[in-house]
């Protein structure tokens, strides 16, 4: 019975990020205040890993599955992506390789800075 | 044919999960991250309605019975970024403030190009979380009026560029350094980065992963932000 208790836990810290986000006026999901607190409670040792590990590791094998029904409805927005769908793709390049060379070449500028004792 | 795929309650979630499991078997085979699982299983369900003559409004509305289990499991996601952050430690200072300039590069950069050309609010809104991942850029689109099937989309792209790309990125821009290139991967291409980060070595692979939710978490912050100037 585990995977329920498990369960119970996990939903009930989606519970507390459903109350955040209904408490706090931005536009942050309830999910995100869920995994913020989630994360608080493991680092604190409020909580144990072992507390909720099957079923998340369960939840997260399968969470890409649940993409796939978001994804198709592409069909029904079709008419209004297909005439923009060059500098959609356009836009998806230049930022990717922005963000690539930013973030990477920013971390190692601050690696670097801190001198030699980051050879690990 | 249309009529009796239609009485049987359950097709839909057969559908999904048979193309998903397609997708895997590709990516296996072929060993390339262009047969992107989600990307091969979304193909396939389409294909299948269109042939079918299966409404996608059934298929979505049979779906969306499995689509809450989407936010425990984004909350769970907590799980994988402890453990990272344990084993970080010392480098997180770094770690953070590369996520940080990517995460603001990437909304900025997305931005700026949408104002370029003069794309419809609704687009460009969906565009905007495009570097995180699948779980956070779904939910932020919905809620700012995005339409969370570009998204979805423009996060595979992205994705599956970054993966294909990142060892020679990684060269062109000299990034030697394994946590340099784990932040690179996860900043800029999520969970798809993340897996071509854990083949380059298991310390770019713990990086990309804490990379990937730290930019997820910021972006989700920073979005109320830049959305009025779209």
């Amino acid at each position: 019975m585990r995977y329920i208790k498990q369960l119970l836990i996990i939903l009930a810290f989606c519970l507390l990020g459903e109350l955040l986000a209904a408490l706090i006026p931005l536009p942050v999901p309830a999910a995100i205040y869920g995994l913020v607190l989630l994360l608080t409670a493991l680092c604190t040792g409020l909580l144990k890993p072992e507390n909720i590990e099957d079923t998340a590791s369960f939840l997260i094998q399968i969470m890409p599955l649940l993409f796939v029904a978001p994804a198709a409805n592409i069909l029904r927005y079709w008419d209004i992506i297909a005439p923009n769908a060059v500098e959609i793709l356009l836009i998806c390049v230049v930022s990717t390789f922005v963000v690539f060379a930013v973030s990477g070449l920013v971390t190692k500028l601050l690696l670097k800075r801190k001198g030699g004792d980051t050879n690990d | 044919m249309t009529e009796f795929l239609s009485s049987i309650s359950l097709f839909p979630l057969v559908l999904t999960v048979g193309a998903f499991q397609c997708g895997l078997w590709c990516q296996k085979k072929f060993r390339s991250p262009v047969f992107n699982p989600i990307l091969v299983a979304v193909i396939l369900v389409i294909c299948t309605l269109l042939l079918t003559g299966f409404s996608i409004e059934r298929y979505q509305g049979s779906m969306a019975s499995v689509s809450w289990l989407l936010t425990p499991a984004t909350v769970c996601l907590a799980l994988p970024l402890y453990r990272q952050l344990q084993i970080l430690g010392k480098s997180l200072p770094a770690i953070l403030t590369g996520v940080a300039a990517g995460t603001v590069s990437a909304l900025l950069s997305i931005a700026a190009l949408c104002r370029l050309f003069c794309l419809d609010t609704s687009i460009s809104i969906s565009l905007l979380p495009k570097s995180i991942t699948t779980a956070m850029g779904i939910v932020l689109s919905e809620q700012s009026g995005g339409i969370p099937a570009l998204t979805t989309i423009a996060i595979m792209i992205t994705g599956i560029l970054g993966s294909l790309t990142g060892t020679t990125l990684c060269r062109l821009l000299k990034l030697d350094h394994p946590i340099a290139q784990g932040v690179a991967l996860g900043t800029a291409s999520h969970v798809v980065g993340t897996t071509k980060a854990t083949e380059m070595g298991a310390l770019q692979g713990a990086v990309s992963s804490l990379s990937l939710a730290v930019a997820g978490i910021l972006t989700a912050i920073l979005f109320p932000l830049i959305c009025p100037i779209l």
